[in-house]
């Protein structure tokens, strides 16, 4: 209940943040780039506007979340507004929960508002829908709820600026990681190979987020990686959200 | 009578930057507060009020020391159950009006429904901002944000209210307003502490107070017991008179136009002066003698330090 105010106010703040509509309005140019770009392209126009589209969606949703999550703790602890919360008998991990609600709903609406423009797009050019591509975005959007978490996480201890930093370094390492797999392959085993696993394993994949590809080529998905990827993302997410309320709990607010 | 709120030897030190170097705040603060009473935390500027009541809400932890509220751990959320806080410089989200701003809080401590309307609108009149309920808190004035910050810190209904200077901002009006409410939440039977640089705040209305000087408690008691009740001197103004008749009965503190100050320090001199003026024609304008007040205790402490 605590929880739901704090997510519902969080919320209602972030509609407010200006970093929303300055990112849609980016999006949308985007989107009608890719329009323009498929009028001059003889070939698979379809599955470029489709890569552009999903590729805009996940990178706009990406810095809504770095910046609001970064901004949003930090704003309250800045203006000192979070005196009053937590005079209030609540725990300082309802506070965290609640903002990170809130966040993951403001991104859960922009995410459908970016789809809803997408889809009528690609609409216009093929006079279908392709329903696969909302299985993309379902997963582009389980990454930004990581985002969010890693974003939440920074900001409990750092300003926006850092925090923003550290969060679009863990999302480049994320999506470069994987490449460390395939390093592992041609390594022959031993001290090295080890370390090499230990390293990727530490390290955040976020690949396992993307099936942009298997769906601009309609290529199939096997199910069992879907399971994997979902429960990835629910386990890296809370160790996230763990791991912030720890550096929250015996934090002095002055 | 069942102490509400204890302080056990609380240390607090800020660190000042990158280098470990820390700068102590709080040096090992005690006392108590009692059930019912208005209790005056005083102390100028920079003593560690703030610093104190920070650590009582959590809002920092104490370096060392205990703190209860209701004989409950502070550091437990339930000990804030029963408790309502008036930060010093109120700090509002400003997007919200008045009206939300309270059904926001409410909210938070689980006020629903009709309920929440009648108690938003009560605390609204209350402290006198019906008519500004429904303006953005961006909108306020500074006085106004302390009168809906009270609103805020009373919602719940607690047993304990903790309000860091709250007359600060506030007009002469206000403060007498501020004053009244106060006095009338002792009357409902709850416990009040409130922080003040400013002693006639705390004289005015204060059961018992605490003095902090430089993070450490220099003095604490009943206001009775604080300020002696013996006369210090009575002030006597007198018009048509030259001051040089009086040197030998006081001190002649000012003299502008015809009308001369007068301290006189012993009672039985103070007819002579009646006596003095009476015969060279001259009038009293003004006799009044002056007992101590906690600011001449305040002065000497500090002082003496
Ligand atoms: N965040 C901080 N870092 C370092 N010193 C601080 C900080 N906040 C307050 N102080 C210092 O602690 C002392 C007490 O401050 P405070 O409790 O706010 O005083 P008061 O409320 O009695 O005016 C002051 O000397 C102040 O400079
Ligand atoms: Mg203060």
């Amino acid at each position: 209940m605590k929880i739901t105010t704090i997510a519902l106010n969080t919320f209602k703040e972030a509609k407010r943040d200006r970093v929303l509509y300055l990112l849609f309005f980016f999006v949308a140019v985007c989107l009608l780039f890719s329009r323009f770009l498929a009028l001059l392209t003889v070939g698979d126009r379809v599955k470029i506007i489709k890569d552009v589209g999903l590729a805009s969606i996940s990178l706009f949703g990406m810095l809504m979340a770095i910046l609001m999550g970064t901004g949003l703790v930090y704003k309250e602890i800045d203006k000192k507004t979070i005196f009053t919360l937590l005079s209030k008998p609540i725990h300082r991990a309802e506070f965290l929960l609640g903002k990170f609600l809130g966040l993951v709903l403001t991104i859960f609406i922009m995410t459908v508002l970016m789809t809803a423009v997408f889809m009528l797009i690609l609409f216009l050019h093929t006079f279908a829908v392709d329903w696969k591509i909302l299985l993309a975005i379902l997963y582009i959007f389980f990454e930004l709820c990581l985002m969010t978490a890693v974003a939440l996480l920074f900001s409990t201890f750092t300003t926006p600026i850092l925090a923003s930093l550290y969060s679009l370094a863990f999302y480049l390492i994320g999506h470069l990681s994987w490449s460390l797999e395939m390093l592992i392959k041609k390594v022959k085993s031993g001290a090295g190979r080890v370390a090499l696993r230990v390293l990727y394993t530490v390290l955040p994949d976020l690949e396992n987020f993307n099936f942009k590809t298997e769906v601009v080529h309609n290529l199939p998905i096997p199910g069992k990686l879907l399971g994997v990827s979902f429960i990835y993302g629910v386990v890296y997410t809370a160790f996230l959200l763990l791991l912030a309320m720890l550096v929250f709990r015996r934090r002095d607010f002055v | 009578m069942g102490k509400v709120l204890e302080l056990e030897n609380v240390h607090k030190a800020y660190k000042l930057g990158f280098i470990l170097k820390k700068k102590p705040v709080l040096k090992g603060v005690s006392f108590h507060v009692n059930e019912g009473e208005i209790f005056g935390y005083l102390g100028p500027n920079g003593a560690g009020k703030t610093t104190t009541i920070k650590c009582i809400l959590n809002l920092i932890f104490p370096d060392s020391g205990r703190i209860t509220i209701f004989g409950e751990d502070s550091l437990r959320p339930r000990a804030r159950q029963k408790v309502g806080f008036l930060p010093e410089n109120p700090y509002f989200y400003d997007y919200l009006t008045g009206r939300e701003f309270l059904a926001f809080y409410a909210d938070l401590l689980g006020i629903h429904g009709q309920l929440r309307e009648e108690k938003i609108k009560y605390f609204l009149k209350l402290v006198g901002m019906e008519r500004a309920a429904d303006l953005q808190l961006r909108k306020y004035s500074r006085g106004m944000l302390q009168r809906i910050g009270l609103a805020q810190a009373l919602l719940n209904d607690p047993a304990l209210v903790i309000l860091d200077e709250p007359m600060g901002g506030l007009d002469p009006i206000g403060r007498k307003e501020f004053r009244d409410i106060i006095v009338n939440l002792k009357k409902e039977g709850k416990t009040v502490f409130l922080s003040s640089h400013i002693l006639q705040d705390i004289e005015m209305i204060c059961d018992r107070v605490a003095i902090i000087l430089a993070g450490e408690i220099i003095n604490q008691g009943y206001l009775g017991d604080l300020i002696s009740e013996k006369v210090l001197f009575t002030e006597v103004i007198i018009g048509g008179v030259p001051a040089a008749e009086f040197s030998h009965l006081g001190e002649s503190v000012s003299t502008s136009g015809d009308r001369v100050l007068l301290k006189v320090f012993e009672e039985e001199k103070i007819d002579r002066v009646i006596n003095l003026v009476q015969q060279n024609k001259g009038k009293i304008i003004s006799l009044l003698p002056r007992t101590e007040t906690l600011e001449d205790i305040f002065v000497n402490m500090v002082k003496n330090q």
